[in-house]
């Protein structure tokens, strides 16, 4: 089978219709035991007690926020260079998305900070960096509406995030450059300084996190593809 | 045919370079505003928060960098949108002379405009709000380095908002997270020698800065109105 096959929106409107359901059962599994591991078999810390527990939306949104705006600037530097329409389509549809979870990582770390920093908020240099990332989220939303042609909103805002995407290795290395409020990340290739029960806990987390945006950017791509071909005829058949 | 007339990355600099020049030499008025919005938003500081002198030369270069980026970014609509409006700018587009030259000219011209005369006031209001006088040179430094960068990601944001709906708010929302970066070394420069320690490691970073956004922003604006004009 050809594999631009699906690049098309009409055959990508139906696999994304099969896959999303998928994806997001995928995501309500995962969710459930990362719960279970979170709550029931991972100890209390010794040193914070049981609120340390926000960590497992916490870790896994952040990490979330990160990787979305990359795949986000993959898709919109792929139709850009190849002039692709499905692609800039995958963009708009995973931003809310990104927005979100940058959003849940701020708000879960604010109400983290009280309790075992002493204040909702620092200007740190890595919470600063992604509130950073959040007003980048906004900027491309609404700089891909800003048009009434959409491809011209497409093409702006895939160049927007291509130049935002400086700001990323910003986020993920500021705990490094800068000896800043906010911990260094406690999970390496090569080990862990955690115990494995929360280990565990947080990468199901992770992963059911990574399997709901996928679902979420499916459903969304599926509206988009129907508004931008609403006057084609395989629309109308449907 | 003589080399001009084919033409060359410096022949379209130069003459785009001059050409906004000679514009805003001839219509003082704009660049006059930009100046007089950056002495004003200083000097409003000191009545709002208090005239204590310490405090004053504690606060004074990170409000120093507020304000300039602040009247950097306001002069950002005028970059391209009236050439864009009169259609002169598809005109330079089917020039001889290759795109990125006259945008950087444009860039250029737009820094020698806004940038350069913020900087120069710089070390006068950073009088006004009392810092040392090395912590001043610093200041202007920072500022010399710094406003450049300024102008480069606004060009880049002013020609991705070209015909778009919301044009001044929406070019806030993209320009002032980009600029963050500029503003915390900036600042951290001025305040690290404030404070006895050396500015270099910041002022290297804008260095660095300037030096990556000179090399990749003309490029992305190049592309951006390529799109605009699609």
């Amino acid at each position: 089978m050809n594999l631009f096959y699906f690049s098309s929106p009409a055959t990508f409107y139906r696999l994304a219709g099969w896959m999303a359901p998928w994806f997001f059962a995928l995501a309500l599994l995962l969710g459930i035991a990362g719960m279970y591991y979170g709550f029931a078999v991972a100890p209390t810390d010794a040193v914070q007690g049981e609120v340390y527990r926000v960590i497992f939306i916490h870790v896994p949104a952040a990490w979330m926020s990160m990787f979305l705006y990359f795949v986000m600037a993959v898709y919109s530097g792929v139709s850009l260079s190849f002039n692709t329409r499905l692609g800039a389509m995958m963009a708009r549809a995973i931003a809310p998305t990104g927005a979100m979870m940058t959003f849940v990582a701020l708000w879960t770390g604010a109400f983290w900070g009280r309790p075992t920093w002493g204040t909702y908020w620092a200007w740190d240099a890595r919470m600063t960096s992604e509130l950073v990332l959040l007003f980048l989220y906004f900027g491309y939303i609404a700089l891909s509406n800003a048009f009434d042609d959409p491809r011209r909103g497409d093409r702006a805002a895939a160049l927007l995030a291509l130049i935002g995407l400086v700001n990323l290795p910003i986020i993920y290395f500021s705990v490094h450059w800068w000896n800043t409020l906010h911990q260094g990340s406690s999970v390496k290739l090569t080990g862990t300084t955690m115990h494995v029960a929360m280990l565990t806990a947080m990468l199901l987390m992770t992963f059911s996190f990574w399997m709901y945006s996928i679902a979420t950017a499916l459903t969304r791509v599926r509206s988009i593809i129907l508004e931008r071909e609403r006057r084609t005829r395989w629309v109308r058949e449907l | 045919m003589s080399a001009a007339a084919l033409g060359s990355y410096p022949g379209g600099f130069a003459w785009a370079f001059s050409r906004d020049f000679r514009i805003a030499w001839r219509n003082p008025g704009e660049t006059v505003l930009v100046i007089a919005f950056f002495v004003l938003v200083a000097s409003l500081f000191p009545l709002g928060v208090g005239a204590e002198s310490r405090l004053l030369e504690r606060i004074g270069p990170g409000v120093i960098w507020v304000c300039a980026l602040l009247a950097a970014f306001l002069s950002l609509p005028q970059m391209f949108a009236t050439d864009y409006a009169d259609g002169s700018l598809e005109q330079m587009t089917l020039s001889a002379h290759p795109m990125i030259g006259w945008v950087s000219g444009k860039i250029a011209a737009h820094w020698i405009m806004t940038g350069l005369p913020l900087t120069v006031l710089s070390p006068l209001l950073a009088l006004q709000y009392g810092l040392q006088a090395d912590t001043l040179l610093v200041l202007a430094a920072a500022l010399a380095i710094g406003t450049p960068i300024l102008s480069l990601l606004g060009a880049a944001c002013s020609a991705l908002t070209l015909g778009a709906r919301g044009g001044g708010m929406l070019l806030a929302l993209l320009a002032l997270p980009l600029f963050v970066p500029v503003l915390i070394f900036g600042a951290g420069a001025a305040e690290a020698q404030a404070s006895g320690l050396s500015p270099s490691a910041q002022l290297s970073l804008l260095g660095a800065g300037l030096i990556v956004a000179t090399m990749a922003l003309p490029a992305a604006v190049c592309v951006a109105i390529r799109i605009a004009l699609d």
